[in-house]
C-alpha cells in the first residue's frame, strides 16, 4: 500500500499541469447557467477542446493508434484533476471523448474508426448519445424507437429524451428497435446517426434549475445507412453496455475537485453569516455539519483511489461505477442541503456568489436521477457485488 | 499509486482470519463474554505466538516493528471475530509507553507485553467522560519526588486483566503519566458490567497510590503529544477492527437475504432488503478507506495523520452502528435474538462508536483543523 503518486505518475501530472497553466483559457465571463446555446460560449468551448487537442491531450485514455495517449487509469484520475484543478472549461467534446469514441473503438470497423475517430478527438464533430427514451428511462431495454430496414438504409422513427448536447451535436449514438418480436434485450441496434439528417428535431427541456442541459430529440422517417451500424444488427444491447461501462468507469475523478472548491467557498461564507450572534463557523452545529461534509468528500477522494487500483488491476470495469455513482451523487444533495442551512435566505439569491448556491441546490436534484438512479444503482450492487437474486 | 494490501500484508490478514476462526469461533466468544474479564490465556498465548502482541513493538524490544497498516490488516480479522479481551487496550498502551518512555521503561514493559507476558491499559476517562485532554482532572499531587494519585477513573477498559495501569494524572498545567502495576498498595478495580460483553469496563480507584517521580512516562518531554500520538494509532487500529465488524455483519446479511424464503422467493430478490445491503455494502467500503488511509498516513508521519484518523473514526463510529442496525433488520426477529450472533457484533458496534471518541467528537476535532485551522487543510497532493 502506497498512497503517493509513483515517479512515473508525477511526470505525467507535473507536464500536464505546466502545459495547462500555459493553455487554460480565462474563466467565461458571459453567462452561468443556461448558457450551452449560447453561440459565443459554444465556441469558447469547441476552442478550448481544439487546444488540448493541437497539445495532444485529447482522448488520452485513447490507444495511441487512434490518436490518443494510451494513458493508462491512473494518469486518467489525474488529467481529471488536474483539469479541474486548473478550473479548465468544460470539454464539449466529452461524450464522443469518454462514451462514442471508446465504443467505437471496441466495436466499430476500420472504415467508422477512420471516419469518427479523429473529429471526436479535435471537437470538430459533437456527439451526443440517445438512449433514453419517454417510457424507457431506468429500463432501457424497453426503448420503442423504431428502426426500419429499406434497402441499404433504415428508416428511423420514434423520441429520445434527457439527450445532453443534443442541441449542438452533428452526430448520435443512437438505439433503435429493429426486431419487435424477439425478447427486448434482443431486438435492438446501435446506429451512428446524423443528427444534421432530414426529419431530425431537437427542442430543448428546461431543468427546474433554470437552464437546458437535455433535449428532446424527435426522429422523422430518418434515413440512415446502413454501413452505419455499429456492431451487429439486433446486438446493439452489447453496445449500449459497453458505453454505459465506459461512462461509469469515468467514476467521477474531476468532481472531487471542484466538490473540494464549493466546501471551501462555504466554509468561507460561514464566517461572514451569523448565528446567535456569533459567527455561523463558531456554531455547533454547522462545525459538526462542515465536518461531516469535509470528511465525506475526503472519502470519496479515498474510495475513488481504491477503485482505481482495483480496476488498474482487474482491467475489467466492474461495479465500482455504481458505488462511486451513488456516494458521489447522494454526497453532493446532503452538501448542498447544509449550505441551504447555513446560508439561510442568502442560499436562495440568484446574485449572491453569481447564484451558485441557488443554482447547485437545483441542479444537484438531479444528480440521483440522471446517468442511473440511485434505486438502480443500489440494484447493481445488490445483484452484481453481492450476488442477490435479480429482482426484476 | 497502490491503495491496496500488499501481498505479504494479505498473507498476514489470511493467516489472522485462519488463525481467529480456530481458536476464536462464536461459540468461544460467547464463553469468554460470560467470564468477568473476557480473557483467555490460551488464545493470548496463541496470539503471542504470532507475533501479533508484539507487531508493532520496535524489534529493540523483542517486537516485529511493523507499521499500523499491517496492524490494521490483523486487526480487521480481530474485529471479523469479534475479538473479546485486551488487545486493543494493550496496544494502546504499548504505544503511549514507546512514545513517552525512557530507553529502561520501554525495555522493561514492551518486551514482556511483546512477549505476551503482560497486557496492559490506559485508565483515561473520569466522571465527565470527555477524551478530551482538558477531561482529566484526576490530580497527580507531588510529594517530594514522587506522585501520589487520589481519586478514580471510570470506562477503564481491560483493567482487571491488566498487569500494568497507565493513569493519565492532571500535573499543574500539563499530564502525568503514570504506571501503576497491579497489585500496587491503595489500588482498586471493580468491573462496572456494560452492553458489550467482549469488552470490560472497569471502575479504578486510586487511594493514595504512590508512584515515584523517575516512574513518570514522558515527565521531561511531551506527555501530552505522546498520549495524543498514542490515541491516534489505537483509534486508527479500532477502526479496522470497526470494519472487520461491519463486513461480518454484510456477510451474513447477505447470506440470509439469500437463504430465506418469503412469499416463495429468497427476501433478497426483493428491492427493500436489496437495498439495505447496497448500504451496508457502501459503508463498510467507504469505512474501509478511511480506516486503512488512517493507518497509512500514521505510518508515513503524514502532516494530516491526525485528521485521517479523526475522518476515520467519525465515520467508521457512523456506519458501524447503521451497518449492525440494517443487518438486524434484514435479519428479522431472528436477528434481535439472543441466540443470534449478531447481537455480538450489534454490541460491539456500540461499544466501539464511543470508544477514543465518537462521531460528534471527532467531527469537532476535524472542524478545528478545517475552519479554524484556515484553508480546508487536508493533504495536499
Amino acid at each position: 500500500m502506497d498512497l503517493n503518486l509513483t515517479p512515473g505518475e508525477q511526470r505525467f501530472r507535473d507536464e500536464f499541469r505546466a502545459w495547462l497553466s500555459e493553455n487554460v483559457p480565462g474563466e467565461w465571463k458571459g453567462a452561468g447557467a443556461g448558457s450551452e446555446d449560447r453561440a459565443e460560449y459554444i465556441e469558447y468551448l469547441r476552442d478550448w477542446q481544439r487546444k488540448l487537442y493541437d497539445g495532444g491531450w485529447a482522448g488520452i485514455s485513447w490507444p495511441k493508434e487512434f490518436g490518443g495517449r494510451g494513458a493508462r487509469l491512473m494518469e486518467q484520475a489525474i488529467f481529471q484533476e488536474e483539469l479541474a484543478r486548473a478550473n479548465a472549461p468544460q470539454l464539449v467534446g466529452t461524450i464522443g471523448l469518454s462514451l462514442v469514441g471508446p465504443t467505437i473503438i471496441s466495436l466499430g470497423n476500420p472504415e467508422q474508426k477512420a471516419r469518427y475517430l479523429p473529429k471526436i478527438l479535435s471537437g470538430e464533430e459533437i456527439w451526443c448519445q440517445g438512449f433514453s427514451e419517454p417510457n424507457a428511462g431506468s429500463d432501457l431495454a424497453a426503448l420503442g424507437t423504431k428502426a426500419v430496414r429499406e434497402g441499404d438504409d433504415f428508416r428511423v422513427n420514434g423520441q429520445k429524451i434527457w439527450t445532453s448536447f443534443a442541441q449542438l451535436a452533428d452526430w448520435c449514438l443512437l438505439l433503435v428497435r429493429t426486431d419487435s418480436e424477439a425478447p427486448k434485450h434482443k431486438g435492438i441496434t446501435c446506429l451512428l446517426a446524423d443528427m444534421r439528417a432530414e426529419g431530425v428535431s431537437v427542442r430543448p427541456l428546461r431543468q427546474m434549475s433554470g437552464d437546458s442541459g437535455f433535449n428532446e430529440v424527435f426522429f422523422s422517417n430518418v434515413r440512415v445507412p446502413a454501413s452505419r451500424v455499429l456492431g451487429e444488427v439486433d446486438k446493439g444491447w452489447t453496445t449500449a453496455i459497453t458505453a454505459l461501462m465506459n461512462e461509469r468507469a469515468n467514476l467521477g475523478t474531476g468532481i472531487q475537485v471542484v466538490f473540494k472548491r464549493q466546501l471551501e467557498a462555504l466554509v468561507a461564507r460561514s464566517r461572514t453569516v451569523e448565528r446567535g450572534g456569533r459567527p455561523a463557523s463558531e456554531d455547533p452545529l454547522v462545525r459538526q455539519k462542515l465536518a461531516q461534509a469535509y470528511l465525506e468528500l475526503e472519502i470519496l477522494r479515498l474510495n475513488t483511489n481504491r477503485a482505481l487500483t482495483s480496476l488498474s488491476k482487474s482491467g475489467v470495469p466492474g461495479a465500482e461505477g455504481s458505488i462511486q455513482k451513488l456516494y458521489w451523487s447522494e454526497m453532493n444533495q446532503r452538501t448542498q442541503q447544509y449550505a441551504q442551512e447555513i446560508l439561510g435566505p442568502y442560499g436562495q439569491l440568484k446574485d449572491f456568489d453569481r447564484g451558485v448556491w441557488e443554482y447547485g441546490y437545483l441542479r444537484t436534484r438531479g444528480n440521483t436521477i440522471e446517468a442511473g438512479t440511485s434505486e438502480i444503482q443500489r440494484n447493481i450492487i445488490a445483484e452484481r457485488v453481492l450476488g442477490l437474486p435479480k429482482s426484476y | 499509486m497502490d491503495f491496496d494490501l500488499s501481498k505479504p500484508q494479505k498473507l498476514l490478514k489470511e493467516s489472522a482470519r485462519a488463525l481467529l476462526a480456530r481458536e476464536c469461533g462464536p461459540g468461544r466468544v460467547r464463553e469468554l463474554m460470560e467470564t468477568e474479564t473476557a480473557h483467555d490465556d490460551g488464545l493470548w498465548q496463541a496470539m503471542a505466538d504470532q507475533g501479533w502482541t508484539g507487531l508493532v513493538v520496535p524489534e529493540e524490544q523483542g517486537g516485529l516493528g511493523l507499521g499500523l497498516v499491517e496492524m490494521a490488516a490483523v486487526a480487521e480479522e480481530m474485529g471479523r471475530a469479534c475479538l473479546p479481551g485486551a488487545f486493543l487496550s494493550t496496544l494502546f498502551a504499548a504505544a503511549l509507553v514507546e512514545r513517552a518512555g525512557s530507553a529502561e521503561q520501554r525495555d522493561r514493559y514492551l518486551e514482556p507485553i511483546a512477549a505476551g507476558e503482560l497486557r496492559a491499559t490506559v485508565a483515561l476517562l473520569e466522571e465527565g467522560a470527555s477524551w478530551e485532554p482538558g477531561g482529566v482532572r484526576l490530580a497527580a499531587s507531588r510529594d517530594g519526588g514522587d506522585f501520589t494519585l487520589a481519586g478514580r477513573k471510570l470506562f477503564v477498559p481491560d483493567a482487571g486483566v491488566a498487569g500494568l495501569i497507565v493513569c493519565v494524572a492532571r500535573d499543574g498545567d500539563t499530564l502525568a503519566l503514570l504506571p501503576v502495576e497491579r497489585g500496587a498498595e491503595g489500588l482498586t478495580v471493580t468491573p462496572t458490567p456494560s452492553m458489550d460483553a467482549t469488552r470490560k469496563l472497569y471502575e479504578v480507584a486510586f487511594d493514595g497510590v504512590r508512584v515515584a517521580g523517575r516512574e513518570a512516562l514522558g515527565a521531561d518531554g511531551d506527555p501530552a503529544g505522546a498520549l495524543a500520538g498514542a490515541l491516534d494509532a489505537a483509534t486508527a487500529v479500532l477502526c479496522a477492527e470497526m470494519v472487520g465488524g461491519m463486513q461480518w455483519v454484510l456477510d451474513a446479511s447477505v447470506e440470509y437475504a439469500k437463504t430465506r424464503q418469503q412469499f416463495g422467493r429468497p427476501i433478497g430478490s426483493f428491492q427493500a432488503v436489496q437495498h439495505m445491503c447496497a448500504d451496508m455494502l457502501l459503508l463498510t467500503e467507504s469505512a474501509r478507506s478511511a480506516a486503512y488511509y488512517a493507518a497509512w498516513a500514521l505510518t508515513e508521519r503524514d502532516r494530516a495523520a491526525g485528521l485521517a484518523v479523526s475522518m476515520a473514526k467519525a465515520y467508521c463510529s457512523d456506519a458501524y452502528r447503521e451497518v449492525a442496525n440494517r443487518g438486524v433488520q434484514v435479519h428479522g426477529g431472528i436477528g434481535f435474538t439472543w441466540e443470534h450472533d449478531l447481537q455480538l457484533y450489534y454490541k460491539r458496534g456500540k461499544s466501539s462508536e464511543t470508544l477514543f471518541g465518537d462521531a460528534t467528537c471527532h467531527r469537532e476535532r476535524i472542524a478545528r483543523r478545517v475552519i479554524d485551522g484556515g484553508s480546508a487543510g487536508g493533504p495536499k497532493r
